[in-house]
């Protein structure tokens, strides 16, 4: 909260500059086959009301048993927060009636959490990164959805969802700028991903985020913050930082205060609405939940998770960096999906997959660009996911080799992933037999060159006053070669031929 | 001869086994003195179609050597328990017409064991009360009246229903369920036994909670070894109540005549409260008695904490139940009043589906748990229950083996006498058993004699953390030594 101000990150009044505080909770869906207290299969896309148990349903006398899995979960995501991890917390009731609401209460967790304060570091596009803090991350049951478009004058209730686990992640007001915010919102859910606790998929809700955002004058203590609630996309929540920042400005420069209260973001109209003011919030008279005990575990059981995670992205960054020499743009692209340091790995170390074993044999910095720039370039060009690429590794490590090899040029080696991308195959035969092997034979090039020298006396004698129209004969080689002349040996035999130094 | 119905459990189940009559036969005894007795509004449902098939089974396996433990005794249910495809309405208006699709984790280990279903008994509204006339579905008459006159006086609550029919020889014993004393204040008001187990002992799956960490089953029977035979099949471990505990049941049957030679009974100076009656005074005296010459040495104890124990109750039972009662809202089962939109239909539902008693208690736990609130009266209160706990404790490390208290301030007063104008004055009945319940500890009721009036008294022992085996055995020294109370003769047939 206190953290230098950055002017770059400040949005001009009309009468000054403002600083923008941001703090988010992020709502994330547990990833386990069933709910957080019943054995009802928490698959997305079921029928209406076909996942709901009798516990789910709030049925007399039905009581909740925990999901240990959503507890491991929980525990992991708070390990790859670098958080504390509580061994022991309390769930909670939280009192509201609403018709997705079966209880009448969501079971959740108020003042014992399960994962305390933890961070995140996040790289921002201009280089620059900042350390997020998480102030706790508690377990808690997701509502049933209402739907009132099924009937004209009742609404149906959907308890689907009704129960499902959710991790409630809130970071501290550390944030500056909407494009922190996306930034924070991204980078933790490529962790999650990562860690396997939660597919991060927007679209079907598993990652939602309430925004509490407020402006002050740089150096002056916090102002009144609104929460914007349940945004369901990292642009929309950009967008609604952005406009809530200026609502705020424009009615403090005008005079006014800002009161604190719930808020809605209307993508469409690109505003804020009231939703409710604090004196219409809800007093949820939260208490320990009697059908629950403490959740209690050992140091031993977070051991255990702790060895079973994975490399994570932080983590992989610094290895990618160190081991292979990548910058950090790079090794930022790679680590933003698992799967992509993956395929990056697998194409340097060839098809044993073995990562730590084997050294590269590829050059690491010349693979990393042909995998961000022809392989994801072509990849984001046709629309496709990393699972539907129609390129194996291997067919790229090949690819690499014979670039390696002085077997084909660049130019070529282009041409051939075009091949390998839309009609498959061995690049290596195809290199074969479509005679695409670099010249490398200087009497075959001497010949060639030889020859565009006899044809153009006017531009040899021109070259030697004029050095950069080598390119030119450069070029016409290539041309006269179908391009297979190897470009080295072509420039040095022109540079000699046409006393060029 | 003696009617089928007015045999002990025990008896009954011996005679089964002997062969003198069939289950049938002893079902449709019931179901007879059933009908008789519908003046004492006891059974809210009667299930005698259900009764007689379940006695069927019992005399094919009776007949065929496979009787399970209580194969073929006829029981009545507490209307809080839920019973599969049998309406279940916890005395109240909310839930009226619903039928759960599932069996109480009580009742299914009745029926596992081999008992047969008589129907369902009447309560107070949700367990909330302590005459039964909180029930939605009316008062239930106590099968005693005073000597000389013909009041119709309370059976006691919430398990009214169950005591009630307990001792009018309804049913063989009876579920039961015990929040602040409603198992143990009824069985002292109708001369039966009732036993309130250590918490976690029996499972609460299934059952219509009231507070949840209060809320135990038990049985009501007409001695003390029914009793124990009964909380023997109810109890169990259970995965779906994590607050249920993971342990072996044991005999408790066997417990029975184990006398209490050498056993420390422990008499809490603090239970000597402001007006006690005479009487009331004389009972305990004289159970003390019992024990004493039955080989136990008694200790005067101090439980120092036990007057915050009735209002550290009302605040932390009602905190839960205006929790636990939210869900009957009127969207997915019960009653649904519409309304204009949906906090219409939610108020006109729980307007007209839940009772003044309810609604009273909805009222103070939801105040108790408001912001601002929730400090000064919930959190106080739990560190009060830590306190009653502790007390307990400490006089159990000091070598105490149970304590010998009144069951109730008094014997069973009129329909209508007490708590129209204060509900405190009804409130007061559990003063003896709250704390029990509070600290998470078993209780048993069991009668030592009549009053002036000619109605029952009970004594209440409390014992250790999940030692019901100690309570059965001094509940049988006063039983044997007081004799069982005489159960009064069917006025209402």
């Amino acid at each position: 909260m206190t953290a230098p101000v950055n002017p770059k990150k400040l949005i001009k009044g009309g009468l000054h500059d403002w600083e923008v505080v941001i703090g988010m909770e992020i709502h994330a869906q547990v990833t386990s086959r069933s709910k957080l207290f019943s054995g009802a299969s928490t698959e997305f896309g079921a029928e209406p009301n076909d996942h709901v148990s009798l516990v789910d349903a709030a049925m007399p006398g039905m009581l909740p048993v925990i999901n240990e899995e959503c507890v491991a979960q929980a525990v992991r995501t708070g390990l790859g927060l670098k958080a504390r991890i509580n061994h022991r917390s309390v769930f909670d009731r939280k009192n509201y009636f609403y018709p997705d609401l079966p209880q009448g209460y969501q079971i959740s967790q108020f003042k014992d959490p399960i994962v305390g304060e933890g961070e995140v570091l996040v790289d921002l596009a201009d280089g620059e990164s900042i350390t997020v803090g998480i102030e706790r991350l508690h377990l808690e049951q997701d509502a049933g959805k209402s739907l009132h478009d099924q009937n004209p004058t009742q609404s149906f209730v959907d308890l689907n969802r009704s129960g499902v686990a959710l991790m409630e992640i809130v970071s501290r007001p550390d944030l500056r700028s909407s494009e922190e915010a996306r930034a924070y919102v991204t980078k933790l859910r490529t962790i999650l991903r990562y860690l396997g606790t939660c597919d991060g998929d927007m679209e079907k809700g598993s990652l939602r985020a309430d925004v509490n955002v407020s402006v002050r004058k740089p150096g002056d203590p916090l102002g009144t913050r609104c929460e914007i609630k349940n945004v369901n996309s990292i642009r929309f929540i950009g967008q609604a930082i952005e406009v809530e920042a200026r609502r705020q400005i424009a009615i403090i420069e005008d005079g006014g205060t800002i009161s604190q209260e719930t808020r809605l973001f209307d993508p469409a109209r690109a505003e804020t609405r009231s939703m409710r003011s604090k004196e219409e919030a809800h007093d949820y008279r939260y208490f320990p939940d009697p059908d629950l005990l403490p959740l209690e575990f050992d140091q031993a059981y977070v051991d255990a998770l702790a060895e079973g995670l994975p490399e994570l992205p932080d983590a992989k960054k610094a290895r990618l960096m160190s081991e292979y020499g990548l910058d950090s743009y790079s090794a930022n692209v790679m680590i933003a999906d698992r799967a992509f340091s993956d395929f990056y790995e697998r194409v340097l170390k060839g098809p044993d997959g073995k990562l730590t074993t084997v050294a590269p044999k590829r050059d690491a910095k010349i693979a990393a660009n042909w995998v961000i720039n022809e392989f994801f370039g072509r990849l984001n060009k046709d629309g496709l996911d990393l699972s539907q690429a129609p390129v194996e590794p291997e067919q790229l490590g090949a690819i690499l080799d014979l670039l390696g090899e002085n077997v084909i040029s660049g130019k070529i080696a282009k041409e051939l992933f075009d091949i390998v991308w839309s009609e498959g195959g061995d690049p290596r035969e195809i290199v074969k037999s479509r005679s695409m092997n670099q010249v490398n034979d200087t009497d075959a090039i001497e010949a060639a060159v030889d020859e565009i020298i006899a044809k153009n006396p006017d531009k040899v004698q021109q070259a030697k006053e004029k050095p950069t129209l080598l390119g030119w004969f450069v070029g016409q080689t290539m041309k006269a070669t179908g391009g297979k002349a190897n470009p080295a040996a072509v420039n040095a035999l022109l540079k000699a031929k046409l006393g060029i130094e | 001869m003696t009617h089928l119905n007015e045999l002990t459990l025990a008896e009954a189940r011996d005679g089964l086994k002997a062969g003198d009559f069939s289950a049938t036969e002893l079902v449709k005894a019931h179901l007879s003195a059933i009908e008789a007795a519908r003046g004492l509004n006891a059974y809210l449902l009667e299930t005698p179609e259900r009764a007689l098939q379940m006695a069927g089974v019992a005399d094919a396996k009776i007949a065929s050597g496979e009787a399970r433990p209580l194969e073929g005794l006829p029981l009545g249910v507490k209307d809080l328990f839920c019973t599969h495809g049998v309406a279940t309405t916890a005395g109240s208006k909310i839930l009226e017409g619903f039928q759960p699709h599932y069996e109480s984790a009580v009742t299914h280990n009745l029926w596992r064991d081999g008992a047969v279903m008589l129907g369902k008994l009447n309560l107070d509204e949700f367990a909330m009360g302590s005459s039964n006339e909180t029930s939605a579905y009316g008062d239930v008459v106590s099968p005693w009246r005073r000597a000389g006159s013909d009041t119709k006086l309370v059976p006691g609550g919430s398990s009214g229903g169950s005591a009630a029919a307990v001792a009018a020889h309804l049913c063989l014993g009876a579920t039961a369920t015990d929040t602040g004393g409603s198992i143990r204040q009824p069985a002292a008001f109708t001369g039966t036994v009732g036993i309130k187990p250590t918490y976690g002992r029996c499972s609460r799956w299934g059952t219509v909670a009231y507070a949840s960490s209060l809320d135990q089953a038990g049985p009501i029977a007409r001695t003390v070894r029914d009793c124990a035979i009964l909380l023997g099949s109810m109890a169990g471990a259970d995965s779906r109540d994590t607050t249920c505990a993971d342990l072996p049941v044991p005999d408790f049957e066997a417990a029975v005549a184990r006398g209490v030679k050498g056993l420390t009974i422990g008499i809490p100076k603090e239970y000597r409260v402001e007006g006690m009656s005479a009487e009331i005074q004389a009972l305990w005296d004289k159970g003390a008695a019992m024990l004493k010459d039955a080989g136990a040495t008694i200790r005067e104890i101090s439980l120092p904490h036990t007057r915050y124990a009735l209002p550290a109750y009302y605040i932390v039972a009602p905190a839960e139940a205006s929790s636990n009662l939210a869900r009957y809202d009127g969207v997915r089962y019960g009653l649904r009043v519409p309304g204009k939109d949906i906090a219409g239909m939610y108020e006109n539902t729980r307007a007209a589906g839940f009772g003044r008693e309810v609604k009273r208690r909805i009222m103070i736990g939801t105040y108790v748990l408001s912001a601002g609130y929730y400090d000064a009266y919930y959190v106080r209160a739990q560190k009060i229950r830590t306190l009653i706990k502790r007390d307990f404790e400490e006089a159990y490390a000091s070598g105490i083996d149970a304590i010998l208290t009144p069951a109730t301030p008094s014997a069973a007063f009129g329909i209508g006498e007490k708590g129209s104008g204060d509900p405190v004055e009804m409130y007061l009945q559990d003063v003896f058993t709250i704390t029990v319940n509070m600290a998470g500890l078993p209780g048993i009721s069991v009668p030592a004699g009549l009053d002036a009036q000619g109605l029952p008294l009970g004594l209440q022992l409390i014992g250790r953390p999940f030692d019901e085996e100690t309570l059965f055995a001094a509940a049988q020294v006063i039983e044997t030594a007081a004799g069982r109370t005489k159960l009064p003769a069917a006025w209402w047939a």
